[in-house]
């Protein structure tokens, strides 16, 4: 590699990285990507569905140009017991419109092309090149060495992931413990176009994304979540590290495919022809895991500073990834406006961040976590819907039961009344 | 759809292995049931066993998550990095 200085040098090509990238090669900065894939996304996996609104700040034409799969017109929510799933529909016109706008994505697809954006703007892509150490002098982070060269740079993005090796390594961020982070284990599954439109009742071009909370992850902290693509379906669980084991004791390989032999998953994806299997961690700690975002010479964005939020309802990553990265390119052009790559310089991305989406709902669902680690999510809450519904639906000729007497009897069984309305309590404080 | 065994769908996934270099080493004299267990049980490639006393586990296959990383560093782990660019795991999909 030369002995020329960057402007930036940016660790990972993820979408962090690239919007990153984008932002400061328009602005007319030097600035190159170093990504560990053989190209830009060959690492990466979603769930996934991206709410387009930070892409669509930093790319306005994305609905046009870039690799979605299918917009999301309907929102499922299951709740699925060992016999009985409940499941919960939304759908709504305006889920179309442009503020609103999501789509399932494949992320192969759609890290190349945000890539391709950033490099007609001129920034510079090493694509298959592990970074391996962070250069420092006097404390102030210099520049990367990647396979034995040095690179230099007055600030260097570490856009580099979850685990975040690099900001590890200079003690900006401590080594992940299994309550911070779940791990997704997930299979795409070939079918046509049409069938899947079929299936799932929608037009071609729409699609629905699915959680589901219960029976998948044998009772531990963790769901399934399904998304449709344009011709493949993205099915998976999620569990967190911490609870493995918990419930039932299933190995999380088993997960899912308890998911896929489930009455309610086996008919959508009959026929189907697995095209991939992959595993990938995602932050679950919330704004708590937050690290130090900045440092001399060096930022943190992306998941790399743990920007996700597991709501239950809904799954978030993609758009915070956008809008740090944008943010960290915002920061480093005023920077180098001040020619002041310290940490002072460079603590104009710390208030971006506090005045954005960003921090203002990290903050919002500050309780979510927690919420979600309660475990009766997971099995009683699922249960008691079956068995509810069930006595509605169940018919065999003999006396109908009375409905609250009947509600009442399944709760007892299954959950202790205190236990109940804490939940309650805890669902709105986190909400 | 009909089931599969792991080890066919990591068939179905694209690897470049480094023949050379372990990107996970692991010791395999380590003796705490509970904790290689709890390896069993986390992998989502299912590349740890023990058998015969000792932590079995091959790296190929590996799909660079980091769920054993987060388990067990400094215990049946010994060190954990990703393979060297651009080895490793190649996703079609993601
Ligand atoms: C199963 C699952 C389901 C999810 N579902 C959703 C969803 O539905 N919606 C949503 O918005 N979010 C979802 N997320 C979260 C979302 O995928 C992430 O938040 C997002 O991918 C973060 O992007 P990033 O660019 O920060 O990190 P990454 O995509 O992880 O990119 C990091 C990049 O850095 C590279 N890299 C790492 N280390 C080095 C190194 N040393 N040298 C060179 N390159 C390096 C990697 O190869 C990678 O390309 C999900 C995550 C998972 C795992
Ligand atoms: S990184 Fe993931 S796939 Fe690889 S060995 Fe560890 S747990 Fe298994």
């Amino acid at each position: 590699m030369s002995e020329e200085k960057f402007d930036a040098i940016i660790v990972g090509g993820g979408l962090a990285g690239s919007a990153a990238a984008y932002t400061l090669a328009k602005a007319g900065l030097e600035v190159a990507v170093i990504e560990r894939g053989t190209s830009c996304g060959s690492k990466n996996v979603t769930g996934g569905r991206i709410y387009a609104h930070s892409l669509a700040k930093l790319i306005p034409d994305y609905a046009e140009t870039a690799p979605l799969e299918r917009k999301i017109v309907k929102e499922r929510i299951v709740l699925m017991g060992g016999t009985g799933s409940t499941t919960i529909e939304y759908g709504d016109e305006g889920l179309k419109e442009p503020a609103y706008a999501s789509y399932s994505v494949l992320r192969a697809k759609l890290d190349a092309w945000l890539a391709e954006k950033a490099e007609e703007a001129g920034a510079l892509y090493i694509t298959g090149i592990r970074v391996d150490e962070l250069l420092q002098e006097n404390g102030k982070v210099t520049g990367v060495v990647a396979d034995g060269d040095s690179l230099n740079a007055d600030v260097v993005l570490l856009a580099d992931g979850v685990h975040s090796l690099l900001a590890q390594q200079i003690g900006l961020k401590k080594d992940l413990t299994p309550h911070q982070v779940g791990v997704g284990v997930k299979e795409v599954i070939g079918l046509d176009e049409k069938t899947i439109s079929d299936r799932f009742g929608v037009l071609p071009g729409e699609g629905v994304a699915c959680l589901i909370a219960g029976h998948a992850t044998g009772g531990a902290v963790g769901g399934g979540i399904l998304y449709t693509n344009k011709n493949s379906i993205s099915l998976g669980t999620v569990v967190s590290i911490g609870h493995i084991g918990d419930g039932e004791g299933l190995k999380v390989p088993d997960m899912v495919e308890r998911l896929k032999e489930s009455p309610l998953i086996a008919p959508l994806i009959a026929g189907g022809e697995l095209l991939e299997y992959s595993a990938h961690l995602v932050p679950e700690g919330g704004i708590s895991m937050t690290p130090q975002l900045v440092g001399d010479g060096v930022l943190i964005a992306g998941d790399a500073a743990g920007f996700v939020m597991n709501l239950g309802f809904t799954f978030r990553g993609m758009d915070l990834a956008i809008e740090s990265g944008r943010l960290a390119g915002e920061a480093i052009i005023k920077a180098k406006e001040k020619s002041d790559f310290s940490s002072s310089g460079l603590s104009e991305y710390r208030s971006l961040l506090d005045n954005s989406f960003i921090m203002r709902d990290l903050k919002h669902f500050r309780k979510m976590p927690d919420f979600m680690e309660s475990s009766q999510i997971y099995k009683e809450i699922p249960e008691i819907a079956g068995e509810v519904f069930g006595s509605l639906f169940k018919i065999d000729g003999s006396a109908p039961k009375k409905m609250l007497k009947n509600v009442n009897s399944i709760l007892k069984r299954n959950i202790k009344l205190t236990t109940l309305i804490k939940l309650a309590t805890k669902a709105m404080g986190a909400m | 759809m009909a089931k599969m065994t792991l080890d066919d769908k990591l068939g179905v996934d694209r690897f470049k292995v480094d023949e050379h270099n372990a990107h996970i080493i692991v010791d395999e004299t380590y003796n705490n049931i509970d904790e290689i267990n709890r390896l069993i049980m986390a992998c989502p490639a299912g590349l740890y066993s023990y058998n015969d006393g000792k932590v079995d586990f091959n790296y190929e296959g590996c799909l660079e998550c980091g769920t054993c990383r987060v388990v067990s560093l400094g215990k049946v782990i010994k060190s954990w990095s990703y393979p060297r660019g651009p080895l490793g795991v190649e996703y079609h999909h993601g």
